[in-house]
């Protein structure tokens, strides 16, 4: 697949800006950092979620547990996919029961991704709630999911790509509008 | 800000989630000779995976959904039998079982015959243990479903081996690699395919194999494969070996003549606290089980610390279940 750059959603300012908002959030809904687990999802999720505890850290004092959540075994399409995705370990080193647990990831799409994660954190206990935060929303759900907390709303096309970068895994950083060239 | 205009090279997100996935090249598990390295250690690390889900409440997760594993045991079995259906069930995965005992082969159906029956039934995979070696290979000609080899004569045993090195990497203390470890096998070498399948195994994987046993069980030819040595005495073996394991002594092997009486395998090739104190200071003692406690192994050794047959047992589970999801996922 060949890929056009079409425009640069974020850059890692903007992108500075929408993580602190939303760390903001996180601490307003769940009234301060108590009972906090940040859960990203592989792979992008995860720093993502590791940046926004050290945001709420330096903002409450309180440091949320953090966890790694992969749903490769929870895929609804297993059954009917050509090549095999690599699993990679959970790291949830902590009780999820009675936890407020907010999800992590990069892009929400079509949901299913979501789907899979709620499904994966239940069957590791009772959290006593579930949220979800993405960094870019770009729409086209399948599912009837959505996020509590956005990064920021993008609207597109089925031909666009989103690239998200970070700096720990990409060396670079931002939120990239790439289109198939045809 | 937006720099739309200014040309940008980034990777291409489809060929970096291609980095995320491998093309599934490998239907059946029949044994690991063509098996690489890098196949193997990605297996074990699925199987780090499954271990997790094993240790969590709720052992299931729904990978398998909508998949069939059929179990089709030739030759008895309990415990290599009840691994592999643990090990599709914990994924979601519908249980066919067979037993040849109970069926229509003790009928006089052929083994063509009866595949082509349970054939009808759907399976996507089938668990094989025969007493003949290569008809696991055989039944791969006669069906598409992929075909899991249990165990097929003195031939080989894969999963048995997978899991025994599987089992060392977990437990050996300050593991980092097999490469300069040895692994001393004691027993009825002869009639073993788990043997086999763990020479086939560690040798690849950089460890040196050590086989000892009375020279009526040790089939010379063995030597020939690199990093494999034989030997008769079982001090030998053990000397500075990371892991000895011993091989169940079949009583039928008494009728035949390979060997004198039961007291004098006992008293030369028996694994005893003595024994070990030739191994590493943390070697491990493994056995493929079912154990004849005080013959192969004496009890001592087998309850002591060193001992990791339970462990290898549990790591069935796991270790099957990356099998599973390896040869099932990314079918179409």
């Amino acid at each position: 697949m060949n890929l056009k750059h079409k425009a640069t959603l974020m850059d890692s300012v903007e992108m500075g800006r929408a993580l602190t908002r939303i760390a903001h959030e996180i601490i307003e809904q769940n009234k301060g950092a108590e009972n906090l687990a940040l859960v990203g999802i592989h792979t992008r999720g995860v720093p993502i979620a590791e940046h926004l505890a050290n945001l709420i850290e330096t903002f409450e004092g309180v440091t949320p547990q953090v966890g790694k959540l992969d749903i490769t075994l929870y895929r609804d399409d297993l059954t009917e996919i050509a090549l095999q995705p690599v699993v990679k370990k959970t790291e949830v080193p902590f009780d999820v029961e009675g936890m407020r647990i907010v999800l992590i990831d990069d892009v929400l799409y079509t949901g299913r991704t979501a789907r899979a994660a709620l499904d994966a954190l239940i069957d590791m206990g009772r959290p006593a709630v579930i949220q979800y935060a993405v960094l870019v929303d770009r729409g086209h759900r399948e599912l009837p999911i959505r996020a509590d907390y956005v990064g920021k709303n993008m609207p597109t096309s089925k031909h666009e790509v989103i690239k998200v970068q970070l700096e720990s895994i990409d060396g670079e950083e931002g939120v990239e509008l790439m289109e198939v060239a045809r | 800000m937006i720099k739309g205009s200014t040309p940008v090279t980034l990777a291409d997100p489809a060929a970096e989630k291609a980095k995320d996935e491998t093309q599934r090249k490998r239907k059946h598990l029949l044994d690991l000779a063509d098996w690489t390295k890098e196949e193997v250690e990605a297996l074990f690390n699925t199987a780090d995976v499954m271990a997790q889900v094993m240790e969590r409440t709720i052992k299931k997760v729904p990978a398998l959904q909508g998949f069939t594993v059929g179990t089709l045991f030739f030759e008895n079995s309990t415990r290599t039998k009840l691994s592999f259906e643990r090990a599709a069930r914990a994924q979601s995965a519908d249980v066919m079982s067979f037993a040849a005992g109970a069926s229509s082969l003790a009928k006089g159906e052929s083994l063509k015959d009866t595949l082509r029956t349970i054939d009808a039934m759907q399976s996507d995979l089938y668990v094989v243990r025969h007493a003949v070696a290569g008809v696991p290979y055989q039944l791969t000609r006669w069906t598409d479903a992929a075909i899991v080899n249990a165990g097929d004569g003195r031939r080989a045993h894969p999963t048995q081996a997978l899991l025994d090195a599987y089992t060392f990497s977990k437990n050996f203390a300050d593991f980092d690699s097999f490469e300069g470890k040895k692994l001393a096998i004691v027993g009825d070498v002869m009639h073993s395919r788990v043997a086999r399948s763990n020479i086939e195994l560690w040798t690849k994987l950089g460890a040196e194999v050590t086989l000892c046993g009375p020279s009526t069980l040790l089939p010379r030819e063995l030597e020939q494969f690199q990093n494999v040595t034989l030997t008769n005495s079982v001090y030998e073996a053990a000397e500075g070996a990371h892991t000895v394991m011993a091989l169940r002594l079949q009583n039928e092997r008494m009728g035949a003549g390979l060997l004198p009486s039961i007291a004098e395998y006992q008293a030369r090739y028996q694994v005893t606290e003595e024994v070990m104190a030739y191994a590493h200071d943390n070697a491990l003692i493994m056995h493929p089980g079912p154990m004849n406690r005080d013959v192969e192994l004496s009890g001592t050794v087998a309850d002591s610390g060193r001992s990791v047959i339970e462990k290898q047992v549990a790591n069935g589970v796991p270790v099957r279940m990356a099998v599973l999801y390896t040869l099932l996922v990314g079918k179409k």
